[in-house]
C-alpha cells in the first residue's frame, strides 16, 4: 500500500445525503471476481443523467469527493471503496460516514476526511465557483485546505497512522501469531466448529 | 462497575490490548458467501497464507443463485463464476461449503443458526451486513469489508476498536397483529439510518423477551439499518430452548458447561449504556417503510409525508427525492398504495415463522390478480420444514410462487428482480433505489403484512382482510 501523506488535487461536489453503497456501486457489479477495473460502477444509476456532476467536464480529473453526510450507508461491500479509486479518488469528505465504509475505506487507503457540515458547505460553494480549485488534504496536519478555507478534519488515529506508513494489516498481525496460539490454547472446549457433522 | 453484554462477550474475546491500538479480537466463526469472498482469497493466494481455521469457517452459496432449476447450469455467466470461484477456493483452502442442492444450503444468516453454529457470547463474522442477525443469541455479530474476510481467513482475529453501547428497552406487550419486524422499522423510524452509528444496540425489556429467536433475528437483522455495527438480544430460556439439540450444539456435560457460562453473559444491573431509547410497545402498529431509506417508514395508518414536514434542509431534500423516486404523492393514505409484486423472504423474514404467519393470512384466500407473489424460504431446511407443514400448498392454492432457497428478490442479483416502475412490498430489509432491480420501487413490510397486501393488491395489514370479510 502506498503511503499518503498529503494530497493535493481537485474537488467534485456531490450534493446529496444518505449515499448508500448500492448508489456507490449497485450489485450487480459485485459480481466479478477481480480486484479492479470498478471504475465503471461507481455510481452508474446516477452518471446516465449526462447533468449528473462526474459527467461535467469541468469536474473531470477530480480526485477529492466532497458528499453529503451520512456517506457509505448500507451494505458492506468493499467494492464501494475499490469503485472509489479505481475512479480516481484518494479522499472522501463528508461530515458522517457510516461506520463500515469508513473501516473499508480506511483498510484500502481511501482517505474519509470528517469534517463539520459548514465546512462542507464551503467547500461545496469553493468548488462550485471554480472546479479547478486545488484542495489539499493534509494528513499529517490533519488539514484540509481550500483557497479561503483551512479546516481541521477529524481522522481515527489508528487509521492515519498506517495510511502514512503504508502498512497491510494482515502483516501487522502476523507478527502476534503467539498471542492468537495462546488465545486458543485457552477457547473452551465446547465451543462449535463448522466440520459437519455426520 | 457492571458491564453490558457487548463489553462481556468482547472482553472474553480480546487476544492482544496495547495502547492507543485497536484490541485484536478473536473469532469464533466466519461465515463465508460467494460475493464478498473470492478477492479475499485471492488474496491469501497472493501472499501464500493458509486459512489458519478452515474448521471455524463456513460458506454457503445464496446470493447469486437461482430460485428455480436450482441443479441446471446457472446461466448467468458472472454469477456462475462467482459460485463457482467459491467452490474452488473452498476446495483449495479446506473450507466446508454448502453449495446448491446440498441440505443445508440457504443464506448465510439462516443456515448459521439452524445449525446451532451460532451461539450465545460468540464472535461471529461474515463479508455481509446482515451478520448482526446472529446477535439474537447474545452473540456479538458483525459485517466486515472483504478485506478483513481476508484478515479472518488469514489469522482468525480482527484488530477493532471498541463500539460503544446503545440500550432499546421495548416495554409492554406488543399489540396483536405487531411483530419483530414492526418494532425493527419502527426503531429505525425513531434513531434514523444513522442513529445507531458506533453503537452495539442491545434490544432489551420485556417486548423483547416475549419475542421468539426468529422474531429475534428479525429485530438483530436490521440493526445495521439503523447504522449500527451489531444488535444484540441477552441469551436466556427461549435461546437455550432453541439451541438444544441442534447438530453443532453442545451435548453432555459440555451443554452444562456451555449454559452456565450463557448465564453469566446478560448485563449486570449496574451497567451503563452509552445511550438509551425506550419505546412503549403498546405504541406500535404495523409500520411499513414509504421511502428510499429504511428509516423512511411510517404505521400503515398513516399518509405519505410531505418535504414540509422535514425536520432540517438535509432531510427536506431527501424527502424529495425519495417521493420522486417512489412516485408518490404527499398526503396519500398508505394503505392505497398498490402493488404489483409481493417478496417473502430473505434472512430478515425468510425463516419458518415467517413463512407460517404469511401462509395463515393467506389461507382460504387468494393473490389479487394484479399482483405477482413470490415466496422464498431462507433455505432448503426451512423449505422442507414448510413442505411438512403442508405452507408450500397453501403459497401455491392461493396463487404465489414457491420458489427454492435464497437471496433472490431481497437484492436482485439472481434473475428474481423487479423492472422499472415495478412496486414490491417485500419482507426484505433494504428499499434503497434500485435494490430489488433497476428502478423498481420497495415498500418493507413484515410477512404478515406482505401476505395481507398480496391479497388485497395495496398496502395492507390481515387486520384489514378481517374487517373486509366480516
Ligand atoms: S437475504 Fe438479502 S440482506 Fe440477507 S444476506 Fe441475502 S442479500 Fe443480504
Amino acid at each position: 500500500m502506498e503511503k499518503f501523506v498529503v494530497h493535493t488535487g481537485t474537488a467534485v461536489p456531490l450534493r446529496r445525503s444518505n449515499v448508500d453503497t448500492d448508489q456507490i456501486i449497485p450489485a450487480e457489479y459485485l459480481k466479478r471476481i477481480t480486484r479492479h477495473g470498478f471504475e465503471d460502477g461507481l455510481f452508474s444509476a446516477w452518471r446516465k443523467d449526462p447533468e449528473f456532476v462526474l459527467n461535467r467536464p469541468e469536474y473531470s480529473g477530480a480526485s477529492i469527493l466532497v458528499a453529503g453526510p451520512d456517506f457509505g450507508t448500507g451494505s458492506s461491500r468493499e467494492h464501494a471503496v475499490w469503485a472509489l479509486q479505481d475512479y480516481g479518488f484518494a479522499v472522501v469528505l463528508s461530515s458522517r460516514f457510516a461506520d463500515i465504509f469508513r473501516g473499508n475505506s480506511g483498510k484500502g487507503g481511501l482517505l474519509t476526511a470528517q469534517v463539520d457540515q459548514d465546512v462542507i458547505e464551503a467547500v461545496w460553494s469553493a468548488i462550485e465557483a471554480d472546479p479547478a480549485l486545488a484542495v489539499t488534504v493534509d494528513l499529517d496536519r490533519r488539514e484540509v485546505r481550500a483557497g479561503e478555507i483551512v479546516a481541521a478534519f477529524d481522522v481515527d488515529d489508528y487509521v492515519r497512522w498506517r495510511l502514512m506508513e503504508g502498512l497491510d494489516d494482515i502483516g501487522i498481525t502476523l507478527q502476534y501469531a503467539a498471542d492468537i496460539d495462546a488465545f486458543e490454547a485457552e477457547r473452551p472446549q465446547w465451543k462449535p466448529t463448522t466440520t459437519p457433522v455426520t | 462497575m457492571g458491564r453490558t453484554l457487548a463489553e462481556k462477550v468482547w472482553d472474553d474475546h480480546v487476544v492482544r490490548r496495547a495502547p492507543g491500538e485497536p484490541d485484536l479480537l478473536y473469532i469464533d466463526l466466519h461465515l463465508v458467501h460467494e460475493v464478498t469472498s473470492p478477492q479475499a482469497f485471492d488474496g491469501l493466494r497472493a501472499t501464500e497464507r493458509p486459512v489458519r481455521r478452515p474448521d471455524l469457517t463456513l460458506a454457503t452459496e445464496d446470493h447469486n443463485v437461482p430460485t428455480i432449476d436450482i441443479l441446471a447450469p446457472i446461466a448467468d455467466p458472472i454469477s456462475k463464476a462467482q459460485v463457482d470461484a467459491l467452490r474452488r477456493n473452498c476446495a483449495e483452502f479446506g473450507v466446508p461449503v454448502y453449495s446448491l442442492g446440498d441440505v443445508e444450503q440457504g443464506i448465510v444468516h439462516v443456515v448459521g443458526p439452524q445449525l446451532g453454529l451460532t451461539q450465545p457470547g460468540m464472535t461471529v463474522v461474515c463479508g455481509d451486513s446482515h451478520t448482526s442477525t446472529h446477535g439474537a443469541f447474545g452473540a456479538l455479530a458483525f459485517g466486515i469489508g472483504t478485506s478483513e474476510v481476508e484478515h479472518v481467513l488469514a489469522t482468525q482475529t480482527l484488530p477493532l476498536k471498541p463500539f460503544k453501547t446503545m440500550a432499546i428497552t421495548v416495554e409492554g406487550e406488543l399489540p396483536a397483529g405487531v411483530t419483530a419486524k414492526d418494532v425493527i422499522l419502527a426503531v429505525i423510524a425513531r434513531i434514523g439510518t444513522g442513529g445507531g452509528q458506533g453503537y452495539v444496540l442491545e434490544y432489551r425489556g420485556s417486548a423483547i423477551r416475549g419475542l421468539s429467536i426468529e422474531g429475534r433475528m428479525t429485530l438483530c437483522n436490521m440493526s445495521i439499518e439503523a447504522g449500527a455495527r451489531a444488535g444484540m438480544v441477552a441469551p436466556d430460556e427461549i435461546t437455550f430452548a432453541y439451541l438444544k439439540g441442534r447438530p453443532h450444539a453442545p451435548q453432555g456435560a459440555e451443554w452444562d458447561a456451555a449454559e452456565a457460562y450463557w448465564r453469566t453473559l446478560p448485563t449486570d444491573n449496574d451497567a451503563s449504556f452509552d445511550a438509551e431509547v425506550v419505546i412503549d410497545a403498546s405504541t406500535l402498529s404495523p409500520f411499513v417503510t414509504w421511502g428510499t431509506n429504511p428509516g423512511q417508514g411510517l404505521p400503515l395508518d398513516a399518509v405519505v409525508p410531505s418535504p414540509d414536514d422535514a425536520r432540517d434542509e438535509v432531510d427536506r431534500v431527501a424527502i424529495e427525492r425519495a417521493l420522486e423516486y417512489m412516485d408518490l404523492t404527499p398526503g396519500t393514505p398508505l394503505r392505497d398504495i398498490p402493488v404489483d409484486t409481493v417478496f417473502v423472504g430473505s434472512c430478515t423474514n425468510g425463516r419458518i415463522e415467517d413463512l407460517r404467519a404469511a401462509a395463515q393470512v393467506l389461507s382460504g384466500r387468494q393473490v389479487a390478480g394484479t399482483v405477482r407473489m413470490l415466496v422464498v424460504p431462507g433455505s432448503v431446511r426451512v423449505k422442507q420444514q414448510a413442505e411438512a407443514e403442508g405452507l408450500d400448498k397453501v403459497f401455491i392454492e392461493a396463487g404465489a410462487e414457491w420458489r427454492e432457497a435464497g437471496c433472490s428478490m431481497c437484492l436482485a442479483m439472481n434473475p428474481d428482480k423487479l423492472a422499472p416502475g415495478e412496486r414490491s412490498a417485500s419482507t426484505s430489509n433494504r428499499n434503497f433505489e434500485g435494490r430489488q432491480g433497476p428502478g423498481g420501487r420497495t415498500h418493507l413490510v413484515s410477512p404478515a403484512v406482505a401476505a395481507a397486501t398480496a391479497v388485497t393488491g395495496h398496502l395492507s395489514a390481515p387486520a384489514d382482510l378481517a374487517a373486509a370479510s366480516s
